[in-house]
């Protein structure tokens, strides 16, 4: 939806930071995720509309990072890391028991990404951009459990306390 | 060998409040920044910085008083940008003082910008972030609200604005000229070099861009003074540094330590690694994040210096970001190179053909490899696709792509082929292709 007066304003604030425009893009992006929970067409042809350029080159520039769901992806985003430091502390295995945990459930979505520079307390998993280390799959599952209960509250989509 | 605590100091003493602005003002922080601010930026440069021979944390080790005395004189506006994109494989010294300290990281910002005379600063934060963005925020507003930032800070007439940006998930970012492609507002490409940004940085003006770690060091070098600074570490490597210690160690976390101090020192020492999980041996360590070649658990390497001149020139290693992982006797050094592999060729930006045609297909080959499905021509194959990156395969490396990552991708390969060519080969039994 579109974004509402309210984010509007602070859309027009986030473009004042920057000497030019476009800049803004990514802070936008993440305004339209934190409101929608994933970044849609029409957001980014709002966001396009804001800072002055085309829809393509919003597209263009979102496309690149990870963190911008072009889909909707659910309430949670897990994600488990399994680069080096966790690949050796069982990450692939807290991975693998999420996929198959939450395969039919449209509330999480679980992904691999890389290095969360958590490598001290590896293997370690963020939900909604929270850090969570020294992960088992037992203990990943209590506490994405504990998100969808509501005992812990989630940040949104682009990690911003609510 | 204890922990020699200077930048991580304020974050031990009160790991309660060390983020907060109270925490910060009790102990100490922003009052060196009153004394930069009666000294002359040129003198701050040369008599405090390069005095200090502070060299770039963030992975390169540039001279940082070097980086700042290449902006034209004269040319205006011009930005500071700080790289907070930590992403390197293994390295979380960054992410931790950005959420636990983030008033260091201010007071460094606005010594620096004052002695560089930039008025606009940007905090570039990697977006995963999130906890530290929201520190960041808030210890920028508490400072404004103190005078610390803003205009006439504390009264000596300089102005200064900081605007806390945030990425969105590309490792790729972290390198400079990504960087600013980013803060741009586009994908996140390097430039080709020159021009340096140091002539046509952020919006083609003149930039610097430091890390993290590079800046929340400066309020200790005014502290201290830059001559008494340099008296730390050895040699050209003054000073502390962070180092990420990480994988298997019994005690893996940030430690703080003069430069030079030995591997085997950081590993074992009761004060820091503690030594390795159920006495096991260590069979390889990476140090400098995962761009660097490797290094093995012998004793020449074990007992070499966290010296960043002599390790490059004995091993052909880097210090890098300064994580250090370690990895046991348990461990299949093909299936740690597969991964890093894989991380390089999900994080090369496609820009240039070697970097992003070859990490592809160095990681299927090792995918192979490392999965017990290796033919006996595929090391070889590897060191074809990573001289195509990194013609040679020296370190230092030549590249032929614009930016590192394709030639740091290339590193693993060559330790593999360097240190454990016979274990490799013995996983590459099949003599028929295997689809990777």
């Amino acid at each position: 939806m579109p974004f509402t007066p309210t984010n509007v304003a602070t859309a027009k604030e986030i473009i004042g930071r920057y000497p030019r425009p476009k800049s803004a893009i990514l802070p936008l992006a993440h305004l339209a995720q934190d409101q929608d929970g994933w970044l849609s067409g029409e957001a980014m042809v709002e966001i396009a509309a804001l800072v002055g350029v085309t829809p393509a080159e919003v597209l263009g520039t979102c496309s690149f990072y990870t963190m911008f769901k072009r889909e909707p992806v659910g309430r949670l985003v897990v994600s488990v890391c399994t680069n080096v430091t966790c690949l050796v502390t069982g990450g692939p295995e807290v991975l693998d028991h999420l996929r198959q945990r939450y395969a039919d459930d449209d509330d999480v979505h679980v992904e691999e990404v890389e290095c969360l520079a958590a490598c001290g307390g590896a293997p370690a998993l963020q939900v909604n951009y929270e850090f969570h280390e020294g992960m088992t799959p037992e203990r990943a599952d209590a506490i994405v459990a504990e998100y969808q209960q509501g005992e812990r509250t989630a940040r949104t989509i682009s990690g911003t306390a609510v | 060998m204890p922990e020699t605590r200077l930048v991580t100091k304020r974050l031990h003493d009160r790991p309660d409040d060390s983020w907060t602005i109270e925490g910060a003002l009790a102990t100490g922080a922003y009052d060196v920044l009153r004394t930069a601010l009666d000294l002359q930026p040129a003198t701050i440069q040369d008599e405090q910085v390069k005095a200090s021979g502070l060299r770039g944390r963030g992975g390169a080790g540039f001279p940082t008083g070097n980086k700042w005395s290449f902006l034209p004189e004269g040319s205006y506006p011009r930005y500071l940008v700080v790289n907070d994109d930590e992403g390197e494989p293994s390295t979380f010294k960054d992410r931790m003082l950005t959420e636990r300290d983030p008033h260091q990281l201010l007071e460094g910002i606005a010594i620096a910008a004052y002695s560089i005379d930039a008025h606009l600063a940007f905090i570039y934060i990697r977006g995963e972030f999130a906890l530290g963005y929201e520190r960041l925020m808030a210890a920028v507003r508490d400072a404004y609200d103190k005078g610390f930032l803003g205009e006439n800070i504390l009264g000596s007439g300089f102005d200064l604005d900081v605007v806390v940006h945030r990425g969105a998930g590309a490792y790729i970012c972290g390198e400079e000229t990504a960087l600013l492609e980013s803060l741009e507002g586009e994908r996140g490409m390097p430039r080709i070099r020159p021009p340096f940004p140091a002539i046509e940085g952020l919006y083609a003006k003149p930039t610097v861009v430091n890390n993290v770690e590079t800046l929340s060091t400066l309020p200790h070098i005014i502290a201290m003074g830059g001559a008494e600074y340099a008296k730390l570490g050895v040699g050209k490597s003054t000073g502390t540094r962070i180092f990420s210690l990480s994988g298997h160690v019994n005690r893996p976390g940030n430690y703080e330590v003069e430069l030079g101090i030995p591997f085997r020192e950081l590993l074992y020492a009761d004060d820091l690694g503690g030594g390795i999980p159920d006495g096991r041996s260590v069979k390889f360590i990476i140090p400098g994040g995962a761009s660097s070649q490797w290094l093995t658990g012998s004793d020449e390497h074990l007992d070499a210096p966290l010296d960043m001149d002599e390790v490059q020139q004995r091993f052909g290693v880097m210090l890098g970001s300064g994580a250090v992982m370690v990895f046991d006797e348990t461990t299949n050094p093909a299936l740690v190179a597969w991964r890093l592999a894989k991380f390089f060729a999900h994080e090369s930006c496609g820009k240039c053909t070697p970097c992003r045609e070859g990490t592809g297909w160095m990681e299927k080959v090792l995918y192979r490899i490392s999965h017990g499905l290796g033919r006996p021509q595929d090391l070889d194959l590897l060191l074809d696709v990573g001289d195509n990156i990194s013609p040679g395969l020296n370190a230092p490396f030549s590249q032929t792509t614009i930016c590192p990552l394709g030639p740091s991708a290339v590193s693993a390969v060559v330790s593999l082929n360097k240190y454990f060519r016979d274990e490799v080969m013995a996983m590459c039994a099949h003599d028929t292709a295997v689809p990777a």
